[in-house]
């Protein structure tokens, strides 16, 4: 079914329009007009998830090339080239899926300038859609660079306190490190005469050229991933941004790197991936043991949550260079539960701050006497990122570290430290808001979770159940694709 | 060559001079200017433009103007340009209460110099054609003669541009004397000749890095660039419009044509100063526009890189990098001049709106035109999609491989530096309050506002099919030796 994928990811463009048109016919400081921009991007959101399931049902899991391809021919050699296959099906319906989450979630938090922050979101979903989506490079690069600007605004106009500099950070940031991909990626269409993803995976770069390009490219992903030590643009656009924005950033938007990795890097450039495989390992375990401790440290409850999302990241690129099906399943796993966990987190930190505008942990205490459902569902979300088996954190975890194992023993014995890191750090945050008698007069009021808020997790916690306990649904989609991966990789590096 | 046959070849030029002459005698019988006056000039440009697009190919007057494909396309996009700098100055004059019939006139005139350089086929061409072009924008530099700034405007701009032609000269006289000749093809012999005999070619050499500079000049290349500051913050916005886009445009394609066509032998000797040039523009550009709060400055800086860039391609050489040239400074032109035309349109209060407080709160005031101005400030910072990306885009390509590689690299970190400052712009309109109330804003400089956005995203996604193999056609003849 060719046109489902630009379908998809055009969806929310559509209901773009739709918004603007309504601006441009009704006052656009009417009440009734913001709730009606606010509906329309919700059923906007909603109808691109249908189709994004739609995509999954119809795709076949046998295959491991790419499936839904689109090709037009564009200017200057260039392509729109548009295909999924089974390593990045899956990113295009966690997107819908937290897109819709994030609408309602906004619902009562957003007040002002709705109408341009609905308008927002549906533009990074379209770009981040089409980034997994994209077989061309430059229309990869447009899809990747371009979500920068939606990103930058979400922060910038309805973040907290520090918003213009988190913003500008984050940008800048970014901006940096895909500048060097984009002159890794002009040069790579000079030499190979062609920009189509598919083509260029089977494409023999030299290895001298290969390190060059690897490293360019790493730029960009280490940043985007986070990995350590470029990591620190990440806690202050946490911190800032609003709720949805961090749900969309830890949810997504992190995931666009360690997707590139798997889609560039290690077809791309196996070489050079194997002789900078230390490298990442490095920098992947001083990642986990390094920023859980600073995790543990932090008494915004948004940072510390921020933090624990690089030391997630740290198993995803374990998992990806370990060059083995149980590494490559293992992070594409992790990071769609990471998807799925840390936006849900984001989310339980965003239901006390609308209460009490505040994100300090000292602040809080004892909440589980006044907000029992609330408890119950933050309690299960911490389970789900310290790994407790069961849940959807567990599975990507062991199994990365499982891949890990099975090429350098010493990397993946200190990251297995991480777990034990990871449960001193969430379970403490756990106690210090929720357990204990409430001792903050000014909580003593607060309510627990209402009927939207339910709605929200309702769908989150059965995903992190769902996943954590039937993990073969996911295997059964990306197995083909990982396998035939590993294989090509191997082949390269002579393993 | 019959008389017929030459004038086909020239028809765009005929067309615009025998315009300017009558529409100087309606002018001065009617001693005010109208709307039929501006229409008519408007029609002159359009018709010029057609004629240069269906014209014949050759060369007249002793191979001293060249139609060729490339002055083809350079010709329509900078007569289309100078058609639209019309109205907008007409009107922004009007509301001053200085309309002159004089300003279409001498955008005509300036029209008429640049398409001249863009046919350019030797020394003595060249030198009327950048004289013609620039004799009439400096008058229009201090057009708005009772603001003390434009007057300043146009009197740095003309004794720094007489300083440049006096380089050019020099330069010129030098190429002339060491070659013998005056013409393109005719140095390009002189050129080989001296190759071979080994550093017999050092006089003519010598000559070129006076002729270069003195382009430089003009089209405010670092280290080159001292007034374009001042000028573009003095002179009137849809003036500035006009001269910081078209002109440079046509430099650039004479520069491309004498480097090619006569100095075609001594890329590895002209190479280095262009990548110099190119490399000083972009950091100055980069970083001398961090601590603008003008903005009319922070675009002279702007356009600074931007000229940057557009080195770097013609530094590669070749027709990809030409192409890449082409490209980059048609989509430069028409977002510069929407750029000025935005300004042009706002203001507080009566009071032009020019530094960055005055834009603080502008997307929530005039939503139209604040995002116009974003996507002016995006495509400027170079996200992907974005008119100005695709210029980059081709520059860069052209540059890697044609084996310029680091200097694509230092090029695309110093739009990072760049970056900073386009963000700083879009902070202010969405994230800061409004300090006051906006004029509603005139219809004509709205209007082209939108539509140079629009073009600049998302339609450059659609026209690029259009514009790059005409491109390539254009690039392919001025890269012919």
């Amino acid at each position: 079914m060719s046109g489902l994928l630009s379908l998809i990811t055009f969806a929310p463009l559509i209901g773009v329009a739709a918004i603007l048109v309504l601006r441009a016919f009704a006052s656009p400081r009417d009440a009734r007009t913001v709730e009606a921009a606010r509906w329309i991007a919700l059923a906007t959101t909603l109808a691109t998830l249908a189709l994004s399931v739609l995509l999954v049902a119809k795709f076949d899991p046998r295959q491991s090339g790419f499936q839904f391809t689109e090709n037009a021919v564009w200017f200057s050699g260039l392509h729109y080239r548009m295909g999924v296959d089974g390593i990045s099906v899956l990113f295009v319906p966690l997107t819908a899926f937290l897109m819709p989450l994030c609408i309602i979630g906004s619902w009562k938090s957003i007040t002002n300038r709705v109408i341009e922050y609905m308008i927002a979101f549906l533009v990074l979903e379209a770009l981040v859609i089409g980034v997994f989506c994209a077989m061309d490079l430059i229309l990869f690069y447009l899809f990747f660079e371009g979500q920068l600007v939606p990103m930058f605004l979400i922060i910038g106009v309805w973040g907290g306190q520090n918003r213009i500099y988190a913003a500008f950070k984050f940008f800048l940031y970014t901006l940096l490190g895909s500048v060097l991909m984009l002159a890794a990626i002009l040069a790579i269409i000079g030499i190979a005469h062609t920009s189509s993803i598919p083509a260029l995976m089977v494409f023999k770069f030299a290895p001298s050229l290969q390190t060059w390009l690897w490293l360019a490219f790493f730029a960009s992903f280490a940043v985007k991933l986070p990995m350590w030590p470029v990591h620190t643009w990440l806690p202050d656009a946490h911190v800032e941004a609003p709720t949805a924005g961090s749900v969309i950033l830890a949810g997504i938007l992190l995931k666009m790197g360690g997707y590139g990795f798997l889609r560039f890097s290690l077809p791309m450039f196996p070489a050079a991936s194997w002789q900078f495989t230390p490298l990442i390992f490095a920098l992947s375990v001083i990642a986990i043991v390094y920023t859980s401790l600073v995790a543990f440290r932090q008494t915004d409850m948004k940072k510390l949550i921020a933090y624990t999302s690089v030391a997630h990241m740290g198993f995803v690129t374990l998992g990806i260079f370990s060059g083995n099906v149980q590494g490559e399943q293992g992070a594409i796993f992790q990071m769609l539960s990471h998807g799925v966990i840390s936006g849900a987190l984001f989310l339980c930190v965003g239901v006390v701050y609308d209460r009490m505008h505040t994100r300090e942990i000292a602040f809080y205490g004892g909440l589980v006497s006044r907000m029992p459902i609330y408890a119950a569902v933050f309690m299960l979300f911490t389970m789900g990122n310290l790994g407790l088996p069961g849940t959807s954190g567990f599975v990507g975890e062991i199994l990365s570290l499982t891949g890990t194992y099975g090429v350098a023993t010493w990397p993946a014995i200190v990251a297995a430290t991480g777990m034990v890191l990871s449960a001193m750090y969430a379970l403490t945050l756990y106690r210090r808001i929720v357990f204990g008698e409430i001792t903050n007069p000014a909580l003593t009021a607060i309510g627990d979770l209402g009927s939207r808020e339910v709605l929200i997790f309702a769908p989150l916690i059965v995903a992190t159940l769902w996943l954590g306990l039937q993990p073969g649904v996911v295997f059964h989609v990306t197995g083909t694709a990982t396998g035939h991966l590993v294989g090509a990789y191997h082949a390269a590096t002579g393993r | 060559m019959t008389v017929a046959q030459v004038a086909a070849l020239a028809s765009p030029e005929l067309i615009l001079a025998l315009s300017a002459l009558i529409l100087l005698v309606w002018g001065a019988f009617q001693g005010r200017i109208n709307t039929a006056f501006s229409f008519a000039a408007v029609v002159a440009l359009i018709a010029a433009a057609v004629a240069a697009a269906v014209g014949p190919l050759g060369r007249a007057f002793g191979g001293g103007l060249i139609a060729d494909a490339g002055s083809a396309f350079t010709k329509v996009v900078i007569y289309l340009a100078s058609a639209v700098a019309i109205p907008l100055g007409d009107r922004w004059f009007a509301r001053r209460g200085i309309e002159k019939f004089e300003y279409p006139i001498l955008v005509i005139i300036a029209a008429l110099g640049m398409g001249m350089m863009a046919s350019a086929g030797d020394l003595i061409s060249l030198y009327i054609s950048i004289e013609l072009q620039s004799l009439a924008l400096y008058i229009l530099a201090a057009f708005y003669r009772d603001d003390v700034k434009a007057s300043e405007a146009g009197l740095k701009y003309f004794v720094l541009g007489a300083l440049s032609s006096g380089l050019l000269l020099y330069g010129a006289s030098l190429i002339y004397g060491f070659a013998g000749s005056t013409r393109f093809d005719a140095i390009a012999h002189a050129v080989q000749v001296g190759a071979m005999h080994g550093g017999g070619g050092t006089g003519v050499l010598f000559g070129l890095i006076f002729l270069i500079c003195g382009i430089a000049f003009k089209v405010s290349a670092a280290p080159f660039h001292m007034w374009t500051p001042d000028v573009y913050e003095g002179a009137p916005t849809p003036v500035v419009g006009f001269f910081a886009g078209a002109p440079k445009l046509a430099a650039m394609v004479l520069l491309a044509r004498v480097l090619t066509e006569s100095f075609g032998g001594a890329i590895h000797e002209w190479r280095q100063i262009l990548v110099a040039l190119a490399l000083i523009s972009v950091a100055v550009g980069a970083f001398a526009g961090l601590v603008q709060r003008n903005l009319k400055r922070l675009w002279a800086y702007s356009s600074i890189a931007s000229i940057g860039y557009a080195l770097v391609g013609l530094a590669a050489g070749g027709v990809v990098g030409i192409q890449a040239m082409l490209i980059f400074m048609v989509l430069y032109v028409v977002d510069v001049t929407g750029f000025f035309a935005c300004l042009a349109a706002l203001s507080r209060e009566g009071r032009p709106m020019e530094t960055m407080d005055d834009f603080a709160g502008l997307v929530r005031e005039r939503p139209a035109l604040g995002m116009a101005m974003t996507i002016f400030a995006i495509s400027a910072l170079g996200i992907p999609g974005f008119s100005n990306f695709w210029g980059k885009y081709y520059v860069f390509k052209a540059a890697l491989v044609q084996g310029l590689a680091p200097v694509a690299v230092i090029a695309l970190v110093g739009s990072v530096v760049a970056a900073f400052y386009y963000l700083k712009l879009v902070k202010v309109m969405w994230f800061d309050p409004s300090p006051g109330v906006t004029d509603a804003p005139p219809r004509e400089a709205a209007l082209v506002t939108y539509a140079t956005a629009f073009f600049a995203f998302p339609a450059v996604l659609v026209a690029l099919i259009a514009i790059d193999p005409l491109a390539h056609t254009a690039a392919l003849a001025l890269a012919q030796r």
